[in-house]
């Protein structure tokens, strides 16, 4: 294969479904790659699934997302590597299978990967949570998941095996886009210089809009046209691991040096060492170029070998947050919102709120950046906003009685917004643990439609 | 002159865990060795402060024009239990627009976004 092309069809779980359709059906792709799951993902499908086993445990937009990309990824011959799978990439394969046969597709070979779950093992398998230091097995109570960070190996050993489309759980988001160039190009797993670049270019690939413009306008600075009609990139991959990053003709956004630069140092911390499950990618030598419009040639990535460790995503229930706002606009807004500040924290000593964390916020004035906003000039309208981290929703509650109080018991002119009942939420705070490469093991297995 | 770093240099912030990482990239190589020499990790942190509650560690990346500062302890605990409206942090790269940056006249035509001269 002399030039790969592989499409982004999703950056999230929350992200627009027709820019997947249009790579799908335009863009004339060898792959089309979906990124789905954010850091709490697979723990919030742990929780849900207790609480309704109906759950089916997979991308709740799978059905929306499918039916978009299908048709034109099988006309194509397009296969799709997806991280859709979540907690249960067995029954996104089956659902996956199902809408193949709907569309009167026989005979296409779909995979599952699993194996990247261990929560039952990893209280004995790691040492030291990263974060702060503190035993692994300290978290024992509260556990909900522990994910390890797949790499792109199984997903290869799947498109070897002739997997038209590969419904995976956890895998590094880079990875999903560094298997199809291992699988097409016949690239060594050990190959730690073709790897790091396939993965640099994956890297500016699994958030999709974020390197076509759609996380970049700021008028009068950046101008992004047509922002509304932003397209997903498309990498155009040689077999040295270099590739131009562009997107399809006429659509809205922009690729360009700028797009690029932001997109490659995208939460990356040392850009000499980006630790991934396939290798450790080194930007240090990053060369682009642009050559042509909405065309960035990349190159000059390299890598280094791959650590003995993987990373392991833990999940753990962590209480609940009461949250709830008010409102006050005109002259001497800010006073009142200062003024119904001393009244709250005073109720929430009446009411004897046991709060682990506690905030009131007053959004247009400091609740974005805290402690460095200005305090000149004033706000012509201010919205307070308190929240409360608490250890049982029965506390997280008093946050929104005592919001409702405000509403005659509190200062002049105060705005409110209908009493609504969900004002709390259960939280799931995540940490990070390393565990040896070699105690996870993926699984992959086939279905056909 | 001194000019808001917006005029120099774009910014995006991302998120893991309690550390938030904003890069600073300058919009030509000419404008690079200003923002180079001048904003320092300690000034990125002094710039910060009181929101920042950690190290700023910074990396450079001269071959795109590029820094990238690694803040900790940024995000109110963590992404997952901050109670900051933007627990991400998405929006916190912005502040550093507004850092004062001392430019000589004669790269003035290398900034974006200035009004013409009256």
């Amino acid at each position: 294969m002399q030039t790969l092309r592989i499409g982004a069809g999703a950056a999230w779980w929350g992200d627009r479904i027709e820019p997947a359709r249009l790579n799908a059906e335009a863009g004339d792709l060898d792959y089309l790659c979906f990124e789905t799951m954010a850091e709490a993902t697979a723990s919030a499908a742990q929780v849900r699934r207790r609480r309704d086993p109906e759950f089916a445990g997979f991308d709740t937009y799978l059905d929306d997302r499918m039916q978009a990309v299908l048709p034109g990824c099988l006309a194509r011959g397009t296969r799709i590597v997806s991280n859709q799978g979540w907690i249960n990439p067995q029954g996104a394969a089956e659902r996956t299978v199902y809408w193949l046969r709907q569309l009167g597709h026989r005979g296409i070979r779909v995979a599952a990967v699993s194996g990247s779950l261990i929560t039952d093992r990893v209280l004995g398998l790691a040492d030291r949570i990263l974060e702060n230091g503190e035993p692994v097995a300290s978290l024992h109570s509260q556990l909900v998941s522990a994910e390890a960070y797949l790499g792109a190996e199984p997903i290869v050993e799947a498109l070897r095996a002739g997997a038209q489309i590969v419904m995976t759980s956890r895998v590094a988001d880079p990875s999903l886009f560094l298997a199809p160039m291992m699988f097409e190009f016949g690239w060594d797993p050990l190959d730690h210089l073709l790897l790091g670049r396939g993965n640099g270019i994956g890297h500016l690939m699994e958030c999709g809009a974020q390197v076509t413009g759609g996380y970049f306008a700021d008028p009068g600075f950046k101008e992004v046209p047509d922002p509304w009609n932003l397209a997903f990139p498309i990498a155009e991959v040689q077999s040295d691991g270099s590739a131009v990053i562009t997107k399809i003709n006429g659509t809205g956004g922009l690729v360009d040096l700028r797009t690029v630069k932001e997109q490659l140092l995208y939460e990356v911390h040392d850009p000499g060492n980006y630790i991934t499950p396939d290798v450790i990618v080194d930007f240090l030598g990053t060369q682009l170029r642009q050559e042509g419009p909405d065309r960035v040639h990349v190159s000059g990535i390299s890598g280094k070998p791959r650590t003995a460790t993987l990373k392991v995503s833990m999940g753990c229930t962590e209480g609940f947050v009461g949250e709830d706002m008010f409102f006050y606009a005109g002259p001497g807004a800010l006073r009142r919102a200062q003024l119904a500040r001393e009244i709250l924290l005073q109720r929430f000593r009446i009411v004897g709120l046991k709060a682990e964390d506690l905030r009131i916020d007053f959004l247009g004035y400091n609740a974005i950046h805290g402690a460095i906003s200005p305090a000149e000039p004033e706000p012509y309208e201010v919205a307070v906003r308190v929240v409360a981290r608490t250890r049982t929703r029965e506390e997280a509650l008093k946050v929104g009685r005592e919001v409702d109080a405000m509403a005659v018991s509190g200062v002049g002119m105060t705005g409110k917004r209908v009493p609504h009942q969900d004002r709390t939420r259960e939280v799931i705070g995540i940490w990070s643990t390393l565990v040896p490469r070699e105690e996870v093991k993926p699984i992959v297995t086939y279905l056909e439609s | 002159m001194q000019i808001p770093l917006r005029h120099a240099a774009h910014v995006r912030s991302g998120d893991k865990g309690n550390t938030s990482n904003i890069s600073v990239i300058a919009y030509s190589p000419a404008l690079y060795p200003l923002i180079k020499e001048q904003l320092t990790a300690e000034r990125f942190r002094a710039f910060y402060e009181g929101t920042v509650k950690g190290r700023v560690e910074r990396f450079e990346v001269d071959g795109l024009q590029a820094l990238n500062f690694v803040a900790q302890e940024a995000l109110g605990g963590g992404v997952s239990r901050s109670l900051c409206l933007d627990n991400y942090g998405k929006a916190l790269s912005a502040a550093i627009l507004g850092f004062l940056l001392e430019v000589p006249a004669h790269l003035r035509g290398e900034l974006v976004g200035l009004q013409p001269p009256v």
